[in-house]
């Protein structure tokens, strides 16, 4: 399964002007800054955003994940979808 | 300052910096206090540098650029720039009449993330009576057109009242028309002079419900495409607001001349004294400063609040409507239905006048 609701592993996500991931050394947390909020990115959210940066396709940054943590490709496609899908809805991503 | 004994309180997550009082526009429901600071009063830009380092350091995540105009100060770029080499998420609250292609460029350039453009209203003639300040329509329009063609993420702000509650739908309309990514629909908070004009401004509950319906309609139709943040106005609600997410919580206010304020309002709370930046570093009056431990938590809660099940929800509401309306800010916010003074509540539903009276506008020259 390469595709969820229109995304495809050869879209290319990027952060949305005026968002963006920021690790707070404080609280020793990943958040997501957004207009008028900051969320806090969960283990997942901030591994999968780590890898964004406009140019890598989602598919390279499955493989990348699927490298790191040695997971059956499956369970990141799916995670990674479901997770850009959510990010793109929420106006934190954008993809082409 | 030391509160010896107390846990430590977890780090907060904004800043408002009211980096002047002084404003072109002199809206009758302004959030600055009653007692405008002087602009002789304003702190110096090295001084606002030195806080946005302390401010970073403890782990503030938004600063929001505020006032009055902050427009109207020379070195906001610079306070911009700096807070951006900090990794501090800048935001800039604005009425949007100063802001021309180069004092918006010097912005952008500065890396600021994002502007809230405020309207007084959808129809001009209206807007400009509200914020008394003729021509005022335009400039905004021409804002919001500068700031979409330069990419940065624009929200529109709305404070919603009984003299232009009808046209929120318009408001909707104007936020998709001029490429908003957001719109807060914001009904009117009664404190200062919003409390001073109360009965020109607190619409009655049909006008409330027309609001909502007018919001739900459109968060159908925008989707994902607009974010939609409706504020309620607490008068009709059952339970008090969380304010701020409670005091000294998550939140602190820097005032014009360097007051640090646990909410916009917490100077009209007489008998405190309001630390300021000039005289302790920001996380010592975070931590230590009586005025910030003085309702942080639950123990200092009267009942009904210290026995109720939603004391960690709402935080036992609001002091300065408590103080507004009880005359007390030790009390239950008088807008929960159990608070023994509720009754002022519906008081003032009741007993709004069918006319709305005459704004008394927000200027030094009507300041107390």
């Amino acid at each position: 399964m390469t595709s969820l609701a229109g995304i495809t592993e050869g879209n290319v996500p990027r952060f949305v002007r005026g968002t963006r991931l920021q690790y707070d050394r404080v609280r020793e947390q990943w958040f997501v800054q957004a207009p008028e909020r900051a969320f806090l990115a969960d283990a997942v959210a901030a591994e999968i955003l780590q890898l964004v940066n406009g140019k890598h396709s989602l598919g390279q940054i499955i493989d990348q994940l699927t490298e790191k943590f040695s997971a059956p490709r499956d369970v990141i496609v799916q995670d990674v979808l479901s997770m850009t899908q959510e990010l793109a809805d929420k106006q934190v991503l954008l993809l082409a | 300052m030391t509160t010896s004994g107390a846990p430590k309180a977890p780090a907060p997550m904004s800043l408002l910096a009211e980096l002047t009082h002084r404003c072109p526009l002199q809206c009758p429901y302004c959030s600055n206090p009653l007692q405008l600071d002087p602009r002789a009063g304003e702190l110096d830009t090295q001084t606002w540098m030195r806080v946005l380092d302390e401010a970073a350091a403890m782990g503030i995540l938004q600063i929001h650029f505020s006032g009055g105009e902050p427009m109207a100060r020379p070195d906001l770029a610079d306070l911009v720039r700096h807070a951006v080499s900090l990794g501090l998420y800048t935001n800039l609250i604005t009425s949007g009449v100063l802001l021309n292609a180069d004092t918006l460029k010097r912005l952008s350039e500065a890396g600021l993330d994002h502007i809230q453009l405020s309207f007084q209203d959808a129809d001009a003639q209206e807007g400009e009576r509200i914020g008394g300040m003729a021509g005022a329509h335009a400039k905004k329009l021409e804002a919001a057109r500068l700031i979409v063609e330069d990419g940065l993420p624009l929200t529109l702000n709305f404070v919603i009242h009984r003299q232009n509650a009808e046209r929120v739908p318009a408001m909707l309309d104007l936020a998709e028309q001029l490429g908003a990514r957001r719109v807060e629909i914001a009904h009117t908070q009664y404190y200062g002079w919003g409390l001073l004009n109360r009965d020109a401004l607190l619409p009655d509950r049909a006008q409330l419900e027309a609001t909502e319906k007018a919001v739900a309609e459109a968060r159908t139709r925008f989707g994902n495409r607009i974010a939609i943040d409706f504020v309620t106005p607490d008068y009709y609600a059952e339970r008090p607001k969380p304010c701020m997410g409670g005091w000294g919580q998550r939140f602190l206010n820097i005032s014009p001349s360097g007051k640090v304020l646990p909410c916009h309002a917490a100077e009209s709370i007489p008998g405190l004294t309001f630390p300021s930046v000039t005289e302790h570093s920001l996380d010592s009056i975070w931590q230590d400063s009586p005025l910030f431990n003085l309702y942080r938590g639950t123990d200092w809660m009267p009942e009904p609040c210290q026995s109720c099940a939603f004391k960690e929800d709402d935080r036992g509401g609001c002091r300065c409507q408590a103080l507004a309306l009880a005359g007390n800010a030790d009390a239950t916010d008088p807008v929960c239905h159990r608070a023994p003074a509720h009754e002022r509540v519906e008081q003032a539903i009741t007993e709004r006048p069918i006319t709305p009276p005459a704004f008394q506008y927000r200027r030094y020259s009507n300041a107390v």
